[in-house]
């Protein structure tokens, strides 16, 4: 096992490494010199308009929030996976259960309109303001 | 092997490091990727433990969910990103004084605790297999769907709480 993890370890330093010495040849090489349109943020050639740091909707919260939990759920298939085939037909039950009791959430935020974009929330309150 | 000693001092260093830049730094962004650097090396350190899946698993809930719920947090909440954090002369006093009494705790817990030591550590399999047993067939099945349950509430609770400030938000 800790073979499998110096792998994964390797591959780290070498990511890490092959970034640092690409950034270090290039500020050897280059000219440097400083213009303002090289302090632009690049956006395929346009130029940006308004500020970077702008404030994003506060609907992806709720999605992250809702990954969240799905992300432990896959979290627990892996095991699952792994001695599947040993365990056979109860295992397969036991993670249907498991799963099923999970959508019940998904449902929920579903049908409640979490999962849905800007527009349709609006249209969505006008219709239950005029019942 | 003295190479492995070396590397989990490195991650050991990485982790203190990387923690202490979190609660001094002053953007708060820059907090939150090096909150990034703590749990992946948090996650290298369970390597060290013989923890394959919890190693795995803290890479991928912390660093690929918790920590992009943080960001999101930072982006929206705030809605600047330049904001500049302060830390005031009381903080320190009573953080630094919560923090060793916590870390003298965990040293006396450490301290007590007949630890199992082994001279030589045997070949050691993944534990990925060992947890799917574990889970599967003996007394954690019970838990195990009742945790289903407890991500479900978790999930209802979240979304019933966001969504209300959300929507005023709009």
């Amino acid at each position: 096992m800790d073979l499998d993890f110096a792998n994964v370890l390797i591959f780290l330093v070498v990511g890490c490494v092959f970034v640092l010495l690409n950034l270090t040849v290039s500020r050897l090489l280059q000219t440097r010199l400083f213009t303002e349109e090289k302090y632009i943020p690049y956006e395929c050639g346009e130029d940006p308009v308004g500020d970077t740091r702008i404030k994003f909707n506060a609907r992806f919260y709720i999605i992250a929030l809702i990954f969240l939990i799905f992300d432990v759920e896959i979290v627990f298939l892996f095991p699952w996976g792994v001695v599947f085939r040993e365990i056979g037909v109860l295992a397969f039950v036991e993670m249907v259960i498991f799963i099923a009791i999970l959508l019940v959430g998904l449902a929920y935020v579903w049908v409640k309109g979490d999962l849905e974009w800007i527009r349709s929330i609006q249209s969505g309150s006008k219709e239950s303001e005029v019942q | 092997m003295e190479l492995k000693p070396l590397v989990f001092y490195v991650f050991a260093l990485l982790t203190i490091g990387s923690a202490v830049i979190v609660v001094t730094v002053r953007n708060i962004v820059h907090a939150a990727f090096s909150l990034m650097v703590t749990l992946f090396s948090i996650a290298g350190l369970y390597v060290f433990l013989q923890a394959d899946f919890l190693a795995a698993t803290q890479v991928i809930v912390y660093v690929g969910g918790i920590l992009v719920l943080i960001l999101f947090g930072v982006m929206m909440t705030s809605g600047r990103l330049d904001m500049k954090l302060k830390m005031e002369r009381g903080q320190l006093f009573w953080g630094g004084l919560v923090t060793i009494l916590i870390f003298a705790l965990l040293l006396g817990v450490i301290r007590r605790t007949p630890w199992n030591v082994q001279e030589e550590l045997g070949t050691v399999e993944g534990t990925t297999a060992q947890i799917g047993k574990a889970i599967l067939q003996s007394e954690f099945l019970l838990p195990f769907e009742v945790a289903s349950v407890i991500l479900l509430i978790a999930l209802i609770g979240a979304v019933l709480i966001s969504r209300k400030e959300v929507r005023e938000d709009e």
